[in-house]
């Protein structure tokens, strides 16, 4: 240990300011890289999990949408009904 | 069956400068343009700094060769941009010339248009901001040989930005480090003339420069181009 | 080589390889730190010209040089995306310049911290200091640029290829700002010149050396399997991966 004391230690020989100063900031700049670089992976998996979860929908309305119509060929005003909800699926 | 060559490559480097000086004479305010920015720059320096001549004297180089730096970069936006808007861009990376020879061609196009008025220009700012009578030899030499460095290097940077909407900012951000060894050369081969010392050495190095980028900048600018077109 | 090197270059295959390094790293990194900077901060000596001021180096050095090591690194995979089409390279150069950048950022802070009671200023235009900025600016230069593309291929290519200049562009550069500097300032009073360390000293620096290389690593990575996400989000093995993380 080079210091005798904790206060010492904090001084520096004088230079505390500038030692601290920089050990400080170079942390800060690190901490932010770090916490930037793991966000960026969660947003960008969200991202990908929404688009997603939208073409599921999509795709799923698409399907209902064929089904009905093949269905309700004959009953006309049902199929108008459920075919504004397979819109309101898709929008 | 091989497509004949219509044109040799002399032909159609010359036939893109011409093209290109013709295109910048019929828009002439975009040569008067760059000039005219030269000059305000170079003339609000003393405003700013006060007019004693022997400050002005010490700085002179500094200031006539940022202006130049500047300048060159304004004037840089249009040497692909309305090429690349019309598609005559993409007919010349499809036509059977290296490209090598039409981005040279077009480069050198810009300098003569850009970077020669600034030479002739350059010794009258010079007397406005009192330039050491021995340096004159030396500014009008260094511009010669690093104005066309400037145009070449610059090139890279707008091939790079062409497709891109507002590149013009991120273009200079770009270019202006590359710019640095050219100036500080050229500003000290300036300052060793007015101390009445050979300047040969600094000259040999930004002649060296100049034929480094000559050789390989249109490379990378035909490769810039490539990406950029896609 | 290439038959060994072949599988990396499935996106799926190095992004659960390097999902692996990443805890190796991160806790070789961990550990070399603590001990280096405490070793750094409270047990090494104080130099006998500059006091305490010194152990700043310890911070100072190894940012600098991976600094300049990261973007080395990133020319290589420019050059190696540009030339074999390696999408992966491209993908690891945009996670790296970031990096780069902040080291760059960290050297260039640590140094006037530490030229303020050497020099008696903030800044000095010293030599290793100046071509350090020109590095961030050509760093700058690299994020701008991949940031200004929507099409992340796009980026990559055009960001390698003004890394390829600027690597290029990069010797000259510190070249004639050295000269520069000898030229303008006359000699300045460097107490930052190269001091014959004692072991001491060596010890630690190369604690921090290594664990901020190691730190360098992990982001890289953490970065790299981002990028690698970002541009495989169509493949069907990145649509699987985030349905199995998001449940």
């Amino acid at each position: 240990m080079q210091f005798d004391s904790i206060s010492a230690f904090f001084a520096m020989g004088g230079y505390g300011f500038y030692v601290w100063l920089s050990y400080g900031v170079s942390a800060l700049l690190l901490v932010l890289l770090v916490i930037n670089s793991k966000l960026r992976n969660k947003t960008i998996k969200k991202h990908i999990a929404q688009k997603q979860k939208r073409e599921q929908k999509l795709r799923q309305a698409a399907k209902q949408q064929a089904q009905d119509t093949t269905k309700n060929i004959d009953q006309s005003s049902e199929k108008t009904h459920q075919d504004s909800d397979a819109k309101e699926v898709l929008s | 069956m091989p497509e004949q060559n219509p044109l040799s490559y002399r032909a159609a480097f010359n036939l893109i400068i011409k093209r290109d000086l013709k295109i910048a004479f019929r828009h002439s305010d975009d040569i008067v343009n760059p000039l005219l920015f030269f000059i305000i720059v170079v003339t609000l320096f003393p405003l700013g700094i006060g007019p004693e001549s022997t400050t002005l004297a010490r700085i002179a180089p500094g200031i006539i060769w940022v202006a130049a730096l500047l300048s060159t970069l304004l004037s840089l936006d249009r040497l692909f941009k309305s090429d690349h808007g019309d598609g005559s861009l993409e007919q010349m990376l499809l036509s059977p010339h290296p490209v090598f020879i039409l981005v040279l061609a077009k480069i050198i196009a810009h300098w003569l248009v850009t970077g020669l008025p600034l030479i002739f220009i350059a010794p009258l700012l010079a007397v406005l901001l009192h330039l050491n009578e021995n340096s004159y030899g030396a500014l009008m030499l260094t511009l010669a040989l690093g104005t066309p460095i400037l145009s070449l290097l610059g090139a890279i940077g707008v091939a790079l930005t062409v497709g891109i909407k507002k590149g013009g900012v991120l273009l200079s951000l770009l270019v202006l480090p590359l710019y640095i060894p050219v100036l500080i050369f050229a500003t000290s081969a300036i300052d060793t003339a007015a101390m009445n010392l050979p300047y040969s050495g600094q000259l040999a190095i930004i002649a060296a420069l100049f034929f480094g980028s000559l050789t390989l900048a249109p490379f990378a600018v035909s490769a810039a181009l490539k990406v950029s077109t896609n | 080589m290439w038959k060994w090197l072949h599988p990396y270059a499935n996106p799926e295959v190095t992004y659960h390889f390097t999902g692996k390094l990443i805890p190796w790293f991160k806790y070789l990194s961990l550990a070399l730190l603590s001990v280096g900077l405490v070793w750094a901060l409270a047990f090494a000596p104080a130099d006998y010209q500059q006091g305490d001021s010194f152990r700043i180096f310890y911070i100072h050095v190894p940012a600098a040089s991976l600094s300049m090591g990261i973007y080395f690194g990133m020319a290589i995979a420019a050059f190696s995306s540009l030339v074999w089409q390696l999408k992966l390279a491209d993908a690891s150069a945009a996670a790296m310049a970031p990096v780069g950048a902040v080291f760059t950022a960290i050297a260039l802070f640590t140094g006037a911290a530490w030229g303020k009671p050497m020099w008696g200023t903030w800044w000095v235009w010293d030599a290793r200091l100046t071509s350090e900025l020109i590095l961030l600016f050509l760093y700058l230069g690299v994020i701008a640029l991949h940031n200004a593309f929507e099409d992340k291929n796009l980026a990559g290519k055009a960001a390698g290829i003004l890394t390829l200049v600027g690597v290029i562009n990069l010797p000259i550069i510190k070249y004639s700002v050295e000269w520069w500097n000898t030229l303008h300032q006359g000699s300045t009073v460097s107490k930052l010149g190269k001091p014959s360390m004692s072991l001491d000293m060596l010890w630690p620096f190369l604690f921090t050396f290594f664990g901020f290389a190691f730190l360098v690593a992990v982001i890289v990575c953490i970065r790299f399997r981002t990028e690698i996400l970002a541009r495989n989000s169509m493949r069907p093995w990145v649509k699987s991966l985030v349905l199995a993380e998001s449940k």
